[in-house]
């Protein structure tokens, strides 16, 4: 089980949260359907990163909040935590939690 | 290289089984291929194998960066069919399933492939409607299928849970009886052979750590084991297909994901066929040594780990037991995962790509062992041309962007939806 610290509720196993997927898409502005090559790369392109990744998960079975959290795809070490705003700066040894 | 035959096995037995010569080379690389196939799974050495036997190019390198068949090869539950709907996908699997049949005596290796029918339940009207559809469209295909009632089901796999109070009650269902499974460590073996026989080296624990580019090509491939310059560059290598092309700033439509799967401590025989649930995701078989095979969804999250979590490993198990309820006393003595690259339809993609001289083979989503011949047949005809073949060019790369997805559920851009 991994255990996600909702900013909210606190410390939760992964169990009673949805998984969103990729937290670093920005949606195109609706009005801009010119510009195809944004929508696909919002809509299917992904970084698919090997190592640490920044995704969203719903904490459908709590506050129903979208959680942000920074994970490790290899390890599934799970390095920070935080409001899907927020941002998770991480520093250079221990990957801590500093805003 | 010896070809197996009945009086080879005599003759072994006779000496003390002190003639069999090594199976395939373990050649120190050269500095230059025409072309390079990244990844040793089934995969990539049926591409190289029928680049050799069918397009004539001698010269290939396959390059792996574990050993042989050590990904998701060696990491499924071995069950080949070809029960799709959509063209895209039905004629691509097809000629995947008759290529199959032929494979052992193509490779002189038996396979153990087993034609022993995939049964995929159904549990309710619209269940049998679905069913129904996607039966009659594979029969308009060219493909078996066969609908059955729950009587005829019951006659079959009496194990199923056919109790009058169940929550799930079993409807009917549709058979492919050519379907079946296949010895996944033999086909890894069985291709490499026959590849090394046609002079493709296969190198092992050579990791690919870069490459560099010219114009728009791939010039050469860095590797933990040196530099190889390239005519042609094919990747097949399946969940890690997101990593190398990240090598090379290339993003794709797929999200790696890992997959579980278990078996139980062997049984006699007991599951005569594939047989999957229609009310959660369940697929089960029994394999050769007794043990019962099984696996359900992916854990859901973006993952490279070749292992899982628990809370999935029980909702797999739960919709065994809502199947199968005699399975609540078996022990599960293995289980292992794979690195699945989930595609953002849910089909594979295969054919050429942005980069002049590379091809992709990824996308392959819970399905990659039952297309791993016609995968190789279609990839290696695409490299040689450099055009794709008829049987995979609707499974290219630029559907994405022009939206046609080859989406068999509906599920949408969710890659862990497929």
């Amino acid at each position: 089980m991994l255990i996600i610290n909702c900013p909210l509720c606190g410390p939760r196993d992964h169990a009673e949260f949805t998984y969103i997927g990729d937290a670093t898409k920005n949606r195109p502005k609706s009005d801009d359907i010119s510009n195809d090559d944004a929508w696909y790369d919002y809509v299917y392109l992904r970084d698919n990163p090997k190592g640490l990744h920044e995704e969203l998960w719903q904490h459908s079975f709590g506050c129903r909040c979208f959680v942000k959290v920074v994970r490790n795809t290899v390890t599934h070490q799970i390095i920070a935590t935080g409001m899907p705003k927020e941002d998770l700066i991480l520093d250079e040894k221990g990957f801590e939690r500093s805003v | 290289m010896a070809k197996y035959s009945i009086f080879n096995i005599i003759r072994n037995a006779f000496n003390g089984d002190k003639s069999w010569a090594r199976v395939w080379r373990d050649p120190e690389p050269k500095k230059s291929y025409d072309v390079i196939i990244i990844g040793a799974g089934g995969h990539g050495l049926a591409s190289a194998f029928y680049l050799a036997k069918n397009h004539g190019i001698k010269n290939i390198a396959v390059l792996e960066k574990g050993y042989l068949g050590g990904g998701n090869t060696g990491r499924n539950t071995t069950i080949v069919r070809s029960n799709y709907m959509l063209d895209e996908n039905a004629h691509f699997y097809e000629k995947s399933l008759q290529l199959w049949e032929q494979l052992s005596s193509e490779l002189n290796y038996n396979v153990m492939f087993s034609q022993r029918g995939v049964l995929n339940l159904a549990h309710n009207d619209s269940q049998i409607d679905a069913i129904t559809r996607r039966g009659n469209t594979m029969r308009l295909n060219g493909i078996d299928a066969e609908l059955l009632d729950a009587k005829q089901i019951r006659k079959l796999m009496p194990y199923l849970d056919f109790s009058d109070d169940v929550r799930f009650p079993i409807k009917g269902g549709l058979l492919q009886r050519r379907g079946g499974t296949a010895r996944h460590d033999a086909v890894a073996w069985g291709l490499a052979r026959a590849a090394d026989s046609l002079g493709v080296d296969i190198i092992q624990n050579c990791e690919v750590i870069g490459f560099e580019e010219s114009g728009n090509k791939i010039t050469t491939v860095k590797t933990s084991r040196g530099n190889f310059n390239c005519g042609k560059v094919g990747f097949a290598v399946a969940g890690n297909t997101g990593h190398l092309a990240s090598l090379i700033n290339l993003k794709l439509p797929i999200e790696s994901h890992v997959l579980q799967a278990f078996v139980s401590e062997p049984l006699k025989p007991m599951i005569d066929h594939v047989v999957t649930f229609g009310a959660g995701h369940f697929y089960i078989s029994q394999s050769d040594k007794g043990g019962l095979v099984f696996g359900g969804d992916i854990d859901m999250y973006n993952s490279y780990a070749q292992k899982g979590n628990l809370p999935l490993i029980e909702e797999v198990v739960t919709a065994g037991l809502a199947m199968i309820p005699s399975l609540s006393r078996l022990r599960i003595t293995r289980h292992w995962g794979g690195v699945m690259d989930m595609s953002m339809d849910g089909s594979p993609i295969i054919g050429k790509s942005p980069i002049d001289n590379l091809y992709l083979n990824c996308g392959w989503c819970y399905g990659g062992f039952k297309a791993t011949p016609g995968s190789g047949w279609v990839f290696a005809h695409t490299i040689a041309n450099d055009e794709p073949h008829n049987l995979n060019k609707g499974l290219n790369l630029e559907r994405f962007k022009k939206g046609r997805m080859v989406d068999e559920r509906g599920a949408g851009p969710f890659p862990n939806r497929h």
